[in-house]
């Protein structure tokens, strides 16, 4: 390898491409994939037909999470075609010898809550998953990023993928985030300003105080978005703060193992002199908490703005048009103060213990607004265990609000979780597309602590004005 | 080999002249649920092209006799969103070949090309020339030379080229996928994977 000054992303790069092709892709090495009930079945049915096997199955990991009903995990799944992808994802497991986090495994939860929790996860690995937010992974100084399924079948038949080499932003934020101003917050502050496919083509660093700043819960979130601004993936140099977070995890490494593995998660960091393609800086100051008011997570402002004119954002008037209509919201309007239907706070961008503690700081002592439906979903066993042991449940079981059990939910609308035609929903998941919470449903992105207000007041609220 | 191989495709096309479409509309997660590759694309643009009863939208125009074709054309920023290649297969298996646009998003791109739809990235500029072409005539033709990397417009002769690596160029031609060339380095993958 050259002297020359490398970035993190090169570094962790380089060294998993097991063959460069001229004028083609690099064959690209994986160190760890992780599977769903969604995405798998094709994949492992096109091995049938070719009649090839899994090559390295201890290097897959699979977890029910996208389609799961999240009351009654005990009883069987009523929609004969979830219970048959549930079936078809034990059975693929089961026959090629890959671990199986299925419904009631102590350890099942959301793919990427889970991956991290249970020492999966480490820094400079490769990380892949079909599902476009496996970006989550990337807060660990991992390159880990969403793929289809005919990738998922090349990650089980070879253990690789084909992918050229993606460009490089950094993006530096710097200086101290206010009050109120969550991860949440930071990464749709930045998609808002990148829009959705300001990063499409790249793979992006976090750097600056207030990534070094945040928690890996926060990093993870942050990691999470980098698909929404287009980003094949985003990820955050290792330091303390992971190292801490690492140790002592079920399946993370252990004693010499640990010392070993340690100094070499030290050298992944960027060095000083390396190049990027593209370098954008943002402040903290100018940061306020976020909500989104249209039909892609770009569409976002902070929480005390006004809609702006279509003519005012970048992309075609008629787009933007369609767009606020199927919200039911005008140019010019304030968001705060509009009625809310729905909170849903979970999924793999906020169903970490440290959104529902951040939920729970608000609706201690209040009462959920009456017309509003919640949905207080954690991400996985885990994290459902740390509200309890908290005395987060309590405050929230007191504040009118019932805890469900794992799952993407309301993310992605796959099981029973829909918000129906027309409502508002206020929601800590990752997208707001058109009938992404089911068809015809109207999503309001924003942070635990917006959602939380939301939940408290049944309209949209500044939650500063609760700290 | 894992679809039909792709040379020339002359067809008329289909116009979507909106922006960011994701893989949500393409396909909507509820239609996610089959454990096979097959029958997706009848719920291709479901929510566009449906109400909520089930009946055909009118003005949506896949529900437009008057638009047919085997090409896609879509605003900017396609396929953006969830790497479901569930909404590859929903395309390919409605009839298109061919998507164009000015911009894709990356994972609809790779997911494209690995179920042997061609993604075709233009100008804004041809590719508003494309949508003009066809509001002045549904029936114009568009074709697309994956040989040599050109598409036109037939009725116009107006044309432009675009890019694609030489290895995915020779799969599309040949009908090979990533799955056959990486079967045949194996052995060189798992001594990478050794000395890990």
């Amino acid at each position: 390898m050259s002297n020359s000054p490398s970035t993190l992303f090169d570094k962790v790069w380089d060294s998993h491409v097991v063959r460069k092709i001229e004028d083609g892709p690099d064959v690209f090495f994986i160190d760890r994939h992780f599977i769903h009930e969604v995405t798998s079945p094709v994949a492992f049915l096109g091995l049938e037909t070719r009649g090839i096997g899994v090559l390295f199955p201890e290097r897959t990991f699979a977890t029910a999470d996208h389609n799961t009903p999240t009351i009654n995990q005990h009883l069987p799944v009523e929609d004969p075609l979830s219970a048959n992808q549930l079936l078809q994802l034990e059975k693929n497991t089961s026959k090629y010898g890959i671990s199986h986090w299925g419904l009631g495994n102590p350890k099942n939860g959301i793919v990427h809550v889970v991956g991290p929790e249970n020492g999966i996860t480490l820094p400079g690995m490769t990380i892949v998953c079909g599902d476009s937010h496996t970006s989550t992974h990337g807060a660990f100084g991992a390159i880990a990023f969403g793929i289809g399924t005919s990738e998922v079948e090349m990650v089980l038949s070879s253990q690789c993928i084909m992918q050229p080499k993606p460009k490089k932003m950094i993006i530096n934020v710097n200086g101290t985030l206010g009050k109120g101003v969550t991860p949440k917050d930071v990464a749709l502050y930045i998609i808002s300003k990148l829009t959705t496919s300001g990063a499409t083509g790249y793979f992006v660093e976090y750097a600056g105080d207030v990534f070094r700043n945040m928690s890996m819960e926060g990093r993870m979130t942050v990691c999470n978005l980098s698909i929404e601004m287009g980003a094949r993936g985003g990820m955050i140099a290792p330091d303390q703060t992971t190292f801490d977070y690492i140790e002592g995890r079920e399946l993370a490494p252990k004693g010499a193992d640990w010392d070993k593995q340690l100094a070499y998660w030290k050298t992944l960091k960027t060095d000083e002199g390396a190049s990027f393609d593209q370098v954008i800086n943002f402040n903290a100051s100018d940061i306020e908490p976020m909500i989104t008011y249209g039909t892609n997570p770009g569409m976002g402002m902070g929480i005390s703005k006004h809609i702006p004119k279509a003519t005012d954002v970048e992309g075609g008037v008629a787009t933007y048009e369609k767009s606020l209509d199927y919200m039911g919201f005008a140019e010019d309007d304030a968001m705060i103060g509009k009625k809310v239907d729905y909170v849903f706070i979970g999924s793999c961008t906020n169903g970490r213990i440290e959104d529902f503690r951040a939920f729970a700081s608000i609706v201690k002592g209040r009462k959920k607004a009456d017309h509003v439906t919640a949905w207080v979903v954690p991400g996985s066993h885990i994290v459902e265990k740390q509200i309890k042991d908290e005395g987060i449940f309590d405050i929230l079981t007191e504040a009118g609000f019932e805890l469900r059990q794992p799952g993407c939910s309301a993310c992605l609308a796959m099981n029973d979780d829909k918000i129906p035609a027309g409502k508002y929903a206020v929601s800590t998941s990752n997208r707001n597309f058109e009938g992404r919470q089911g068809p015809g449903s109207r999503t309001l992105l924003a942070s635990p602590l917006v959602a939380a207000a939301a939940a408290v007041t049944g309209v949209v609220t500044d939650p500063r004005e609760f700290l | 080999m894992a679809y039909d191989s792709f040379s020339i495709l002359k067809s008329s096309a289909v116009p979507l002249p909106i922006e960011n479409v994701d893989t949500d509309q393409i396909i909507p997660a509820r239609f996610l649920k089959a454990t096979e590759r097959k029958g997706f694309g009848d719920n291709l643009f479901r929510d566009w092209r449906y109400d909520k009863n089930d009946q055909p939208k009118a003005d949506f125009v896949l529900n437009n006799p008057t638009y047919q074709g085997k090409i896609l054309v879509g605003g900017k920023n396609f396929g953006s969103g969830s790497s479901r290649e569930h909404a590859a297969w929903a395309i390919y298996d409605y009839g298109f070949r061919c998507v164009v646009s000015s911009f894709f998003a990356d994972i609809f791109r790779g997911n494209a090309i690995n179920v042997g739809i061609l993604p075709v990235q233009v100008s804004p500029e041809f590719l508003h020339q494309i949508f003009e072409a066809i509001e002045k005539d549904p029936k114009a033709e568009l074709e697309v030379n994956l040989e040599e990397q050109r598409i036109s417009i037939v009725s116009t002769g107006a044309s432009e080229s675009f890019d694609i690596n030489g290895y995915k160029k020779h799969n599309l031609l040949n009908g090979f996928d990533d799955i056959d060339y990486l079967q045949a380095m194996k052995d060189e993958i798992v001594s990478f994977a050794s000395n890990r």
